[in-house]
């Protein structure tokens, strides 16, 4: 059954500041950073800041990973009036699409007008995500993890990776060519971290970090803001651009990847997946679309592996297939035609977490509303919708569907 | 797949870099450890594992809990191989691995293993528990592979 909200809320403004590489936004604050991507998403839209009355934020407020965003900060940082919803999604960066739909919630119950999405990411050193679980003082929950030597994220996903491998038969080549297709869409995009085309020999001679992934499997590690502003269709008309309408959002995760992916007591097969599977039969459910209709596809991309096994859960592959979907070519953009590769799906047209900037999501959000938009660096020809998701990370994670006014 | 890397001997990370801490729900495992007995949690309504222990079994919702004496050896699920020492940066190879515990089936365990060349550590193979002991007179867990190199 359609989603009832389908289509009554729409993307209506996007702003960023640059992107640094980790650390190096200093002296700049949180708060200054975040106050650049909100102003910017408003003139995005046309409209002022004082007309921003609803935060829906995720990461429970999280302004990285040890840094909290407060509402009424921001109100006296940037001269907001009044709010009237303050919320958040819980847990991590798979709440980042989610967002929206929590956006559309407080929209729909007339709780505010113009709700505004945001992340702000500063890498301080004793700030560092690929630290932050090896650092953080012993619970008696982690204390079942960290004592292994499982300290990073990145060392977790090398361990469901392996068992992908062991199932699958897929190989580290595939987890090359998920950087190698993305990375080649960012040579155009002037605030990219990482530019330079990347060929097999380079990715071959990454650094092993934690066997079976290497350096070049790990996302950048990057500061800075992106926000976004939702709002009512009927509002969204009077906006500058041509709105991003929300046609389907879903966030949350079933009991079989559980406390994943610091637990590790998923079963087979949810142990070698993306956990994502809840989440996008949700979309398709409230859409009545599936993975053929998606012009592009934003997939969140923190590890390399993530983006194959995220194509078996949104159904763009068979599970287990994903190894031969990826290395057949069709992750890639064709800029010639506008269009895919081998009859894929062309994913990450920004770039993504591996090549542009690391937001903890929010870029693939502002790829999805430029690419329905018609506005994209890397535009999709007549990109009707765009599928946007979020996480794998602890639950919940979450999946969006854009689609052009 | 590309060639194999040569790591050498698989090592446990120094139990005297290690730290944990319990609470009511966990600390019967670790008491257990102490007296080099190999635990888990397990339902005493309804015989389910659960691992790490918590409050409620998530299958009938019973608080009553048992503490097997569980065989001591187990199945690598999963594993990735390691290269610095996540205390110092320095040189050091381990190999973090996901076993299922022989006789508490659904439970698993985080833990290093030991007793083969880290290329060698693979899905599916045999080890056998082989206590470490670490900071605040706590032990903890790893394995050692039962037959080298198989």
């Amino acid at each position: 059954m359609a989603w009832a909200n389908q289509d009554k809320t729409a993307i209506v403004g996007v702003g960023a500041t640059d992107y640094y590489v980790r650390g190096k936004s200093w002296p700049r604050t949180i708060n200054d950073m975040a106050g650049e991507a909100i102003l910017n998403a408003c003139a995005d839209a046309g409209i002022s800041i004082t007309d921003i009355d609803g935060i829906a934020y995720y990461s429970g407020a999280g302004a990285g990973y040890l840094d909290k965003f407060d509402t009424a900060s921001l109100m006296e940082t940037l001269g907001m009036p009044h709010v009237s919803f303050s919320a958040s999604l819980t847990s991590g960066g798979g709440g980042c699409p989610g967002a929206i739909g929590l956006a559309t919630a407080g929209l729909m119950n007339e709780d505010a007008k113009y709700m505004v999405t945001l992340m702000a990411l500063q890498q301080l050193p004793q700030h560092r995500l690929g630290v932050v679980f090896g650092a953080s003082a012993p619970n008696p929950e982690n204390s079942f993890l960290q004592p292994s030597g499982l300290v990073g994220p990145g060392h977790l996903m090398s361990v469901l990776a392996r068992r992908h491998m062991h199932l699958y038969g897929t190989t580290q080549d595939a987890f090359g060519e998920v950087v190698m297709a993305t990375r080649a869409n960012t040579h155009n995009r002037p605030k990219a971290v990482r530019k330079a085309p990347l060929s097999k020999e380079e990715y071959d001679a990454s650094v092993m970090l934690a066997d079976p992934l290497r350096r070049l499997d790990f996302c950048l590690e990057t500061d800075g803001a992106v926000a976004v502003i939702t709002t009512t269709m009927d509002r969204a008309k009077d906006c500058r651009h041509k709105p991003a309408v929300v046609h389907a959002c879903a966030h949350g995760g079933t009991r079989e990847w559980g406390r994943a992916f610091a637990w590790m007591g998923m079963p087979d097969p949810h142990f070698a997946s993306s956990g994502h599977k809840f989440t996008a039969d949700r979309v398709w459910a409230q859409s009545g679309l599936s993975a053929r209709d998606m012009d592009v596809a934003l997939i969140y991309d923190h590890f390399s592996p993530r983006v194959l096994m995220q194509h078996e859960h949104y159904g763009i592959c068979e599970k287990g297939e994903g190894n031969d979907y990826v290395l057949s070519g069709k992750l890639r953009y064709d800029p010639a035609t506008g269009g895919g590769v081998n009859g894929g799906t062309p994913v990450n047209t920004h770039g993504g977490n591996l090549n542009e900037a690391y937001i903890i999501g929010m870029t693939h959000i502002v790829e999805g509303v430029e690419q329905v938009r018609g506005t994209a660096i890397n535009q999709v020809r007549d990109a009707e919708f765009a599928l946007v998701s979020g996480g794998p990370a602890s639950l919940p994670v979450s999946s969006l569907i854009l689609r052009s006014a | 797949m590309a060639d194999v890397t040569h790591y050498g001997p698989a090592r446990l990370l120094p139990g005297d870099q290690i730290a944990i801490t319990t609470n009511p729900d966990t600390e019967p495992f670790w008491q257990a450890a102490k007296e080099g007995r190999l635990t888990a949690c397990q339902c005493a309504q309804c015989g389910a594992f659960r691992m790490p222990p918590t409050p409620y079994c998530p299958e009938c919702q019973s608080r009553e809990k048992n503490w097997p004496t569980l065989p001591g050896t187990a199945t690598v699920f999963s594993f990735a191989i390691c290269n610095k020492n996540p205390k110092n940066g320095e040189d050091y190879v381990y190999v973090p691995v996901v076993v299922d515990l022989d006789g508490a089936p659904g439970a698993r365990l985080n833990a290093n293993v030991t007793g083969c060349d880290a290329e060698d550590v693979h899905i599916g193979m045999k080890v056998a528990v082989e206590w470490t002991p670490i900071q605040d007179g706590w032990v903890l867990p790893n394995f050692r592979a039962m037959t080298a190199g198989a």
